[in-house]
């Protein structure tokens, strides 16, 4: 580490990153923040960031300094009351994270995932062979990346049939609340404040099928002294984090197959690459791109101190883009190593849900391997924007069935 | 510098340097070591990094949490009783693991 001087001025920065034209667009202001320093400041919003691999990743391990407790968006909890009761997991720190976090980890683990994998797959299998064969144009968001996920996930958790149509628009406003209060927030509460009564009814312990995931996490936490009102916010932060995450994940992947024809053929000739196209896309087009952390005392970062009580946003998709970790960083390479991006975070807070997130990419991308022989834009992408997340509305695309 | 002896399922051997500190999986990813797979990149929710810790340094490693301890119930190899994850394993003197048949 080079460390700076102490005085060296801080670059200051007037991108809004949460403006439309940053959302549809980030990667010129990535590489932008990436080159002005390691630590910068973004004026309007008095906030610091961190775009660089080192520095995010940095971060991501220092948990004690860089809390989540004061929310993990750009209000800090210590000075605003947030707009929900905080989460046990993403929004808390160590003792208490630890012990949320292993309510979950103990019931997720890569064995119980290994025993869903011929059943997910075979739902995949089944969705694009019915859907390649149907010909014409199709929307590769609404018919397959929406479709896939919405059908195998709630089954999972043990969620109704009925309703289901609620997951999207609580998730999507979960993940815009954690930018400042633009039209994007403020919509979002909107459309999602209907989708928010559904979501506990299903959180409450005894509502999720006995069978399913949600009904273990309600018995483990039970066990570890959790109340009702503990076990249904655990639960609660699967629906919001566990479905626009992978439905942008598989638009994202779908997109950049189709965009990048010789990594669909390379893929389509070995379909054991699905795995790791699917990570791949995790790195080059980061279904989150954004966390901020809090700092709970004085200190510094890589030779610019900055007070107790900043807020710092780590862009994780510009790290994911780094040429000073990554070689050829723009290209989409289903082939390299991608292993190590922060798409799925780093340290204590790493994603939870990721090798179910891996499972579904896996299962789904092997299935369009099989059964697609051609994937072609049929018309311009839409881009949905969010405050954290990157994902489209729409891809209209032509499918080849094989 | 502390030498990280890496044994493959042939007997096969890499010896390389690593910085004190750094963990056994990231000394193998940065190396290129086969094997190790580390699909999560460090956070104990994979079980993909799996390794057999020769007997001769199996003192003075850190203790086994809990949340290791389930990871290993889960490795695609079978678990035996010097089995690590390595990316748990930060390196403060030699060491020499046996990477396993299988990660996944
Ligand atoms: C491609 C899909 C996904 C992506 C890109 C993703 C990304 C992330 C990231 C970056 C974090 C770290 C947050 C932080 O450091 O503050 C995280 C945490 C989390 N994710 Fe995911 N996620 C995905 C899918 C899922 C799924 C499917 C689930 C649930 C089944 C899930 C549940 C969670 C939970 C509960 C946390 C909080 C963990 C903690 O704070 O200890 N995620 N995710």
């Amino acid at each position: 580490m080079t460390a700076q001087p102490a005085t060296a001025a801080v670059p200051e920065l007037d991108l809004d990153p949460f403006s439309d034209e940053f959302l549809t667009t980030p990667y010129p202001a990535h590489e932008q923040m990436r080159e002005t320093g390691p630590v910068f400041r973004l004026e309007r919003y008095g906030v610091w960031g961190v775009a660089r691999y080192d520095e995010v990743s940095r971060v991501l391990a220092a948990h004690e300094t860089f809390v989540s407790s004061r929310g993990v968006g750009i209000s800090d909890f210590a000075k605003e009351k947030p707009w929900r009761p905080p989460s046990l997991l993403l929004e808390a720190d160590p003792p208490h994270h630890t012990k949320a976090r292993h309510v979950v980890t103990q019931i997720m683990t890569p064995k119980l995932l290994r025993s869903l994998k011929d059943g997910f797959q075979q739902r995949a299998d089944e969705l694009i062979a019915r859907v390649a064969s149907r010909g014409g144009e199709i929307d590769g968001v609404a018919d397959l990346a929406e479709a896939y996920p919405l059908e195998v996930f709630p089954d999972f958790i043990g969620l109704p049939k009925d309703g289901r149509e609620n997951l999207l628009p609580y998730g999507s406003m979960v993940f815009n609340t954690f930018g400042p209060r633009n039209s994007h927030f403020e919509r979002a509460l909107e459309r999602g404040a209907k989708a928010q009564g559904w979501i506990m009814e299903q959180c409450r312990p005894g509502a999720p099928a006995p069978d399913g995931l949600g009904a273990k996490i309600h018995a483990a936490a039970a066990d570890a002294g959790y109340s009702a009102e503990d076990q249904a916010k655990l639960l609660r932060s699967f629906l919001s984090a566990g479905v626009d995450t992978t439905v942008h994940g598989i638009g994202n992947a779908l997109q950049c197959l189709a965009d990048n024809p010789e990594q669909f053929a390379a893929l389509r000739k070995d379909p054991s690459l699905a795995r790791a196209a699917f990570e791949e896309t995790v790195r080059y087009s980061s279904p989150v791109q954004t966390f901020f952390r809090t700092t709970s005392k004085d200190t510094e970062l890589s030779g610019v101190p900055l007070p107790e009580g900043s807020k710092v946003l780590m862009f994780l998709a510009a790290a994911n883009r780094d040429p000073r970790r990554w070689e050829n960083p723009e290209r989409f390479d289903i082939r390299r190593k991608a292993a190590g991006h922060v798409g799925f975070g780093f340290g204590v807070h790493a994603c939870l849900g990721q090798m179910l997130a891996r499972l579904e990419g896996e299962c789904f991308l092997s299935a369009l391997a099989r059964n697609v022989a051609g994937i072609e834009l049929a018309g311009e992408p839409v881009q949905q924007l969010n405050n954290t997340l990157r994902g489209l509305d729409s891809l209209p695309l032509r499918l080849t069935a094989a | 510098m502390p030498k990280v002896t890496f044994i493959q399922p042939d007997g096969m051997q890499t010896v390389l340097e690593a910085d004190t500190g750094t963990s056994v999986m990231r000394t193998a990813a940065a190396n290129g070591v086969p094997g190790i797979v580390a699909e999560c990149g460090g956070s104990a929710m994979c079980a993909t990094c799996h390794v057999y810790v020769e007997d001769a340094y199996l003192d003075g490693l850190p203790e086994v949490s809990e949340v290791e301890d389930e990871m290993l119930d889960c490795t695609a190899s079978a678990r035996c009783a010097n089995s690590r994850l390595s990316c748990q394993l930060n390196i403060e003197s030699d060491i020499a693991v046996r990477i396993p048949e299988a990660q996944v």
